[in-house]
């Protein structure tokens, strides 16, 4: 029972180019993701939805900051370090920025490695990609001590707009709530690998089912995903 | 058991494509390589823009392009999208587009808010 089934990215089933080959797809019998893994379809699906709830905090912020008529505070100085004696602005934020897009590189460097069923490689990878996300998570939460310690609340803060702090709490809390699941996601994965599960075909101790590499391109489907909410974030939050 | 049978009777000739040609999503390491650098170049000159305080209009324009290439660099090559069937790929990347309309709504309900403010909460000076 349970076969397992791979993504299938070759042209195996042969379809009409363009928006045919959709309709093709779509209308068939039983599955509208032909040559796509359920446990993938669903990731992206769940992908999706995450993509609204982050679309509607950014939407929310965006019209508390266009609708209010006290000035914004400037996150360039709102977010800027004095090092070693110099003045920079939002360096915390683009340190974070490229912490975050460094473990993206090396999560696509695990599922290449995975799919080469290199073990080690993939297990050691999925690993520096999740203490890139701590790293993250650590420097977040030395970015909120910061804040608090100045005074910024969500009922307010000393240099402007209230909502910059509800705003701030609540996008930056959520991302790195995102952020903290992957990392233990990972390391979950990391674990199964490093052990040979989908070498060996071990069952799962929850599902009973025998698993797959294509596990660590889920896992990173979703990791990445944090990495391209940050990418808004920093645009439309830090940056404008 | 009957439901699994006829399952794999109907995937029977995917699954078998499948084990001859590979396993999942294979590309060159280089590539990686090469969007990774694109990554950190784009997210260097993001955060240009504010180190060398440029404003206005072009610092908008400038945020959304290096916000949208790096968006899409992610979602194509390393999330794999580029390859994937166009029936998942557009089921996936259409729907966040209306997001767009909801945008627009909301610009004009913003609008609307401030004026209402301005009228009635601001003290004339």
């Amino acid at each position: 029972m349970a076969e397992i089934e791979w993504t299938n990215s070759g042209a195996s089933t042969a379809r009409p180019a363009g928006w045919r080959g959709i309709t093709a797809d779509w209308s068939s019998d039983q599955r509208a993701f032909k040559n796509v893994s359920w446990g993938k379809a669903m990731m992206w699906i769940f992908l999706l939805s995450d993509t609204f709830i982050f679309g509607c905090f950014l939407l929310s912020y965006m019209t508390a900051r266009m609708s209010t008529t006290v000035p914004w505070p400037n996150p360039s100085e709102v977010f800027a370090l004095t090092i070693a004696g110099h003045h920079i602005p939002l360096i915390l934020i683009a340190i974070m920025t490229f912490v975050l897009i460094s473990s993206s590189g090396t999560m696509a460097m695990a599922v290449n490695f995975g799919y080469r069923r290199d073990r080690a490689k993939t297990a050691a990878l999925m690993l520096v990609t999740a203490a890139f996300g701590a790293t993250f998570v650590g420097m977040q939460a030395f970015e909120w001590t910061k804040l608090i310690s100045e005074g910024v609340r969500p009922w307010g803060n000393p240099w402007g707009a209230a909502q910059f702090g509800s705003s701030f709490f609540m996008i930056t809390g959520f991302h790195g709530t995102h952020v903290t699941i992957g990392v233990i996601f990972l390391i979950i994965i990391a674990r199964k690998v490093w052990r040979g599960d989908f070498d060996v075909e071990r069952r799962g101790f929850f599902t009973s089912r025998k698993g797959n590499y294509e596990i660590v391109e889920i896992t990173g489907l979703y990791w990445h995903f944090v990495d391209l909410v940050w990418v808004f974030i920093f645009a439309f939050f830090y940056l404008w | 058991m009957t439901q699994a049978t006829i399952y794999a009777d109907a995937h029977g000739h995917q699954t078998s494509v499948a084990g001859a040609h590979g396993e999942g999503q294979q590309h060159p390491i280089k590539l990686y390589l090469v969007v990774w650098a694109w990554l950190f170049v784009l997210s260097a000159c993001s955060y240009l823009v504010d180190y060398l305080g440029v404003h206005g209009y072009l610092r908008w324009a400038l945020i959304l392009l290096f916000m949208v290439l790096k968006a899409g660099l992610i979602v194509a090559v390393f999330m794999h999208m580029a390859w994937e069937r166009l029936a998942l790929a557009y089921a996936i990347l259409l729907p966040p587009v209306f997001v767009l309309v909801f945008v627009a709504i909301m610009v004009l309900e913003s609008d609307h808010t401030h004026l209402i403010r301005i009228m009635s909460f601001v003290p004339p000076t």
